[in-house]
C-alpha cells in the first residue's frame, strides 16, 4: 500500500488505512534508531530543504535527524537568514528552490495554508511541519504513535484535548487523525479559546476539566501562550491554572493510570505542574523520540516507498 | 487605449431592430424597434428598417433593458494604475453591461477634495461609461476631519464614504449625516466594528475552524449596521448601506425601513453566489471584506433582494495584480473583480432559477442606483437619451478571466459556466459591442 497524495498537508481527509500505514511504518523504523549506526540509506541521492518561516527548534531538529537516518541531502532554512528579509514571495522563494531540483520541501510557516499554496506551485513532494493554526500532522501523528505504543491500540480510547483549542494547529491535526483511527475525542478549554461549530469537527465539548479527567484515559495538554492574555483571551495565568491545569492534585485524585501528552515546550506549572510532567503518567520524551520515527516514516512513504518499511536495507555507511 | 476588440461606435444613426424594449417604470415590454440618432432614441415602433440607413443591430432574442449602473466600483486610478485605470475599468463596464459606474475614493491619494474629484470627472471624459465619483467622508479616510463636502458635491461627487473602512467614531458619523444631508448626498458606509474584525481572514463560522484562519464574525457588521442606523435615524440623514453580507444585517434594515428611517442597502453577486465553503483550498481570490458568510446568510440575502430590503445589487470590484493575489490567504489583500461576471451571475442564479424575475434584476441593477444616488434618469422613450444595455438571456458562455477587458484577474468565477450575458450597450452617444 502506498500514501494517495505525494504531499502531507495535514490528516483532514486521510483514510485510517493510511494513517495506520504511517503509524506501522514508523514503529518498524523505531528499531533503526537504536542501531548502533542509526542510519539507512533509503533516501539516498534525494534532497530535502526544510523551509521554516518560524522559529523552531524540536520539530526542525527532528525533521533534520530524521532525514539523516535516512541518507538524504539536507539543508535548512530559517526565515531570519533567508531573503525573506529581502521582501522576496513565498512563491519565488519556492521556485527558486525548486530549480535547485528539491525533492521533498518541508515547510512550517505563520500562514494557515501555506503548505497548500506551496503544493499548488511546486512539483516537489511538499510536507507541512506546521501551518499557523491550521495543521501539524507530523504532531499529531507522533502522538497517535506514542498512544498507541503505551495503550496498544487507538479505536474506542477516550482522549480528552485540553486548553487553546482556537489557536492550535496540534488540536486540529490530532482531531482529525484520532476521530478517523476510532478513538472518541473531547476537548476542553476557556470559551473564548474553543473555535466555532468545533462539535462539527466530530467531538464533545467538555466545559469543565473536572468532566474530561472523569471520562478520558488520554490527556493531550497544549501550550497556553500569554499574549492571548493580553489579547484579553483569558484573565490571567493563575485563573487559567486554576480551572484548566493539569495540577498534581487533579492528578493524585484519580487514583488510575491516565496517560499525558504535551507537544512541548511546557510551561511547568501553568497548564502543567511539574510533577505531573515528570510522572510515570506521562509520555512526553517518548513523544519526541517517536517523532523522528514518524518523520522518517513521512519521508520514506512520500519518496514512493510502499507498505512497511522492513529495516531490510542493512548497507549502512 | 481602449481595449483591443471593444472599439466604441460613435453613432448618428442606430437601429436597434426587433428586440424585447422593457422598461419597468414605464410598464414598458414589447418587442419593437428602437431608432436612435444623435445620442436620443428618436422613435420606438414597429417596421422602422423601411428606408433607413445607418447601423443596423438585428436584436431579436434580446432584452433591451435601462443601462445597468454599478454602484460600487473600486478604480484604482491615481495611484494603483497597474492594477485599474479609469479607462481600462469603464470598458471593463461596459463589456459587463454597465453604462455607469460608481467609484469608491479609496485612491492614492484619497478622492477627498475638489481637484481629485474633477481629475476622476476629466479622465472618464468621452468614454462610453459614464464614471460617478464618490468623495471621502474624512479627509484621507483617517476618521478625523470632515472633507469639503459641498465643494466636492459641486464638482460631481454623488456620495460620501470612507468605504474600505468604517467612520470609526459615532460622533464623527453624526456630523457627516447632518452635514452631508445639507447637499442631498447619501452617506455609502461600510459597516464594520474593527474590533471584532480585527485580524480576521474570513468568515467565522465551520469553515475557519477547520481551516484554521482568523474569523471575521458576522456580528462585526451587523453590529455597525445597528449603530449606522440609529445614527442616520437621528439626524434624518441618508444612509446607504453597502455590500451587505448577513442576515442580521438584513434584519435591522429590515426593521428600520418600516419604522421610516432613510435607508437604502446593496449586496453584491458574491454574497449571493458563494459561502464561506468556497475558502476551503485558500484560493485568495475568494478572499474580500466582508467575507464570503454562510449558506443561512446567503438565502437571508436573497430574501432581503425579494422583499425590496436590498434596493441594489453593486459589485464591489476590486482590482488586485497577480503578484498581491498570488501568495498565501493571510497574506493576500481582500477584494475580487465583480464588473465583468455580474450580469451572468444574475441570470445564472438569479432570473433562470427563479429567485428574481427580469423586473427586479433591472429594478436593483438600473432603476434604484439611480435613484439612490439621484443620477439622470434612464427610461426607455422617445426624446430620452439613449441610455441602453442590450441582454441576451439565454446565451451560454463561460467565465475566462484572461479575456477580461480589466487590467487585474482576481476573480473567483474564471471557468464558471453562465447563461445570460449582455452583448453590449448605448450611452454617451457612443456603441460598445462585445465581439
Amino acid at each position: 500500500m502506498q500514501l494517495k497524495s505525494r504531499h502531507l498537508l495535514g490528516l483532514e481527509g486521510m483514510t485510517r488505512d493510511e494513517i495506520l500505514l504511517i503509524l506501522d511504518t514508523a514503529a518498524s523504523l523505531k528499531s533503526i534508531l537504536d542501531r548502533p549506526i542509526p542510519k539507512v540509506p533509503t533516501l539516498r541521492g534525494k534532497t530535502v530543504v526544510n523551509l521554516f518561516y518560524e522559529p523552531s527548534t524540536r520539530t526542525r531538529f527532528s525533521f533534520e535527524l530524521a532525514e539523516k537516518r535516512l541518507s538524504a541531502d539536507s539543508i535548512s532554512f530559517s526565515a531570519s537568514g533567508s531573503s525573506v528579509a529581502k521582501g522576496e514571495t513565498l512563491k519565488d522563494t519556492a521556485r527558486n528552490i525548486e530549480a535547485m531540483k528539491v525533492d521533498t520541501v518541508v515547510i512550517r510557516h505563520s500562514a494557515a495554508g501555506a503548505p497548500y499554496f506551496l503544493s499548488n506551485c511546486l512539483a516537489s513532494s511538499v510536507v507541512n511541519a506546521g501551518d499557523g493554526t491550521h495543521e501539524h500532522p507530523t504532531q499529531a501523528l507522533l502522538d497517535m504513535m506514542t498512544i498507541r505504543e503505551k495503550l496498544g491500540r487507538l479505536e474506542g480510547l477516550k482522549v480528552a484535548i485540553l486548553g487553546d483549542i482556537l489557536h492550535s494547529r496540534v488540536a486540529r491535526s490530532n482531531i482529525h487523525g484520532l476521530t478517523t483511527a476510532g478513538a472518541a475525542v473531547g476537548v476542553c478549554g476557556p470559551a473564548t479559546l474553543m473555535p466555532l461549530e468545533v462539535e462539527r469537527l466530530g467531538v464533545r465539548v467538555y466545559r469543565r476539566i473536572e468532566e474530561a479527567l472523569e471520562e478520558a484515559e488520554v490527556f493531550i495538554i497544549l501550550r497556553i501562550q500569554l499574549e492571548r492574555q493580553k489579547k484579553g483571551l483569558f484573565p490571567s495565568l493563575r485563573e487559567y491554572r486554576a480551572m484548566f491545569g493539569m495540577t498534581r492534585e487533579r492528578v493524585d485524585r484519580l487514583k488510575r493510570e491516565i496517560t499525558i501528552l504535551h507537544p512541548g515546550p511546557i510551561n511547568r506549572g501553568v497548564e502543567m505542574d511539574s510533577e505531573v510532567a515528570d510522572s510515570r503518567h506521562s509520555v512526553i520524551l517518548d513523544q519526541v523520540t517517536n517523532g523522528v520515527a514518524v518523520r522518517m516514516a513521512v519521508l520514506y512513504l512520500l519518496s514512493g516507498g510502499r507498505g512497511k518499511f522492513e529495516g531490510e536495507e542493512h548497507g549502512q555507511s | 487605449m481602449a481595449s483591443p476588440d471593444l472599439r466604441p461606435v460613435r453613432i448618428d444613426a442606430l437601429l436597434l431592430a426587433g428586440g424585447r424594449v422593457f422598461d419597468p417604470r414605464l410598464r414598458l415590454d414589447e418587442t419593437a424597434d428602437l431608432l436612435i440618432g444623435r445620442g436620443k432614441i428618436q422613435k420606438i415602433g414597429k417596421n422602422l428598417s423601411r428606408g433607413f440607413r445607418g447601423k443596423r443591430i438585428d436584436c431579436a432574442g434580446w432584452i433591451l433593458v435601462p443601462g445597468f449602473v454599478d454602484m460600487h466600483v473600486h478604480l484604482r486610478e491615481p495611484g494603483r494604475e497597474d492594477e485599474e485605470t479609469i479607462e481600462t475599468g469603464a470598458y471593463a463596464a461596459a463589456a459587463g453591461g454597465f453604462t455607469e459606474i460608481v467609484c469608491m475614493p479609496n485612491t492614492q491619494p484619497v478622492i477627498d477634495d475638489r481637484s481629485r474629484v474633477e481629475f476622476i470627472r476629466e479622465r472618464s471624459q468621452g468614454l462610453p461609461v459614464s464614471v460617478h465619483p464618490v468623495a471621502a467622508v474624512t479627509k484621507g479616510l483617517k476618521g478625523e476631519e470632515l472633507t469639503e463636502m459641498g465643494d466636492c458635491a459641486e464638482a460631481g461627487a454623488v456620495g460620501f464614504s470612507d468605504d474600505g473602512r468604517p467612520v470609526e467614531k459615532a460622533a464623527m458619523l453624526r456630523r457627516a449625516f447632518e452635514y452631508a444631508g445639507m447637499f442631498n448626498r447619501p452617506i455609502l458606509s461600510h459597516c464594520e466594528d474593527t474590533s471584532l474584525s480585527e485580524g480576521g481572514a474570513m468568515h467565522e463560522g465551520y469553515a475557519s475552524t477547520l481551516l484554521g484562519l482568523k474569523g471575521i464574525p458576522s456580528i462585526s457588521e451587523s453590529v455597525a449596521v445597528a449603530r449606522d442606523l440609529m445614527i442616520a435615524e437621528f439626524t434624518a440623514g441618508q444612509l446607504h448601506v453597502a455590500h451587505v453580507s448577513t442576515a442580521a444585517s438584513v434584519r435591522l434594515i429590515r426593521e428600520a425601513k418600516t419604522r421610516g428611517v432613510r435607508v437604502t442597502a446593496e449586496t453584491c453577486p458574491h454574497y449571493l453566489v458563494l459561502t464561506d465553503d468556497a475558502v476551503r483550498g485558500y484560493d485568495p481570490n475568494v478572499k474580500m471584506n466582508p467575507p464570503l458568510r454562510s449558506e443561512a446568510d446567503r438565502e437571508a440575502l436573497w430574501e432581503g433582494l425579494k422583499d425590496g430590503t436590498l434596493d441594489a445589487v453593486a459589485t464591489d470590484h476590486a482590482p488586485h495584480s497577480s503578484e498581491e493575489k498570488d501568495s498565501e490567504f493571510d497574506a493576500a489583500p481582500f477584494g475580487i473583480l465583480g464588473l465583468e461576471t455580474a450580469v451572468g451571475l444574475m441570470f445564472t442564479h438569479g432570473v433562470h432559477r427563479k429567485r428574481m424575475t427580469l423586473r427586479e434584476l433591472v429594478l436593483k441593477m438600473a432603476v434604484n442606483p439611480r435613484k439612490i444616488l439621484s443620477l439622470r434618469d434612464a427610461r426607455i422613450r422617445e426624446g430620452g437619451e439613449a441610455n441602453l444595455t442590450l441582454l441576451q438571456p439565454d446565451l451560454a458562455w463561460t467565465v475566462d478571466r484572461e479575456a477580461f477587458r480589466s487590467k487585474s484577474r482576481n476573480t473567483p468565477f474564471h471557468g464558471w459556466a453562465l447563461k445570460g450575458r449582455s452583448m453590449g450597450i448605448v450611452h454617451n452617444g457612443q456603441l460598445v459591442l462585445n465581439p
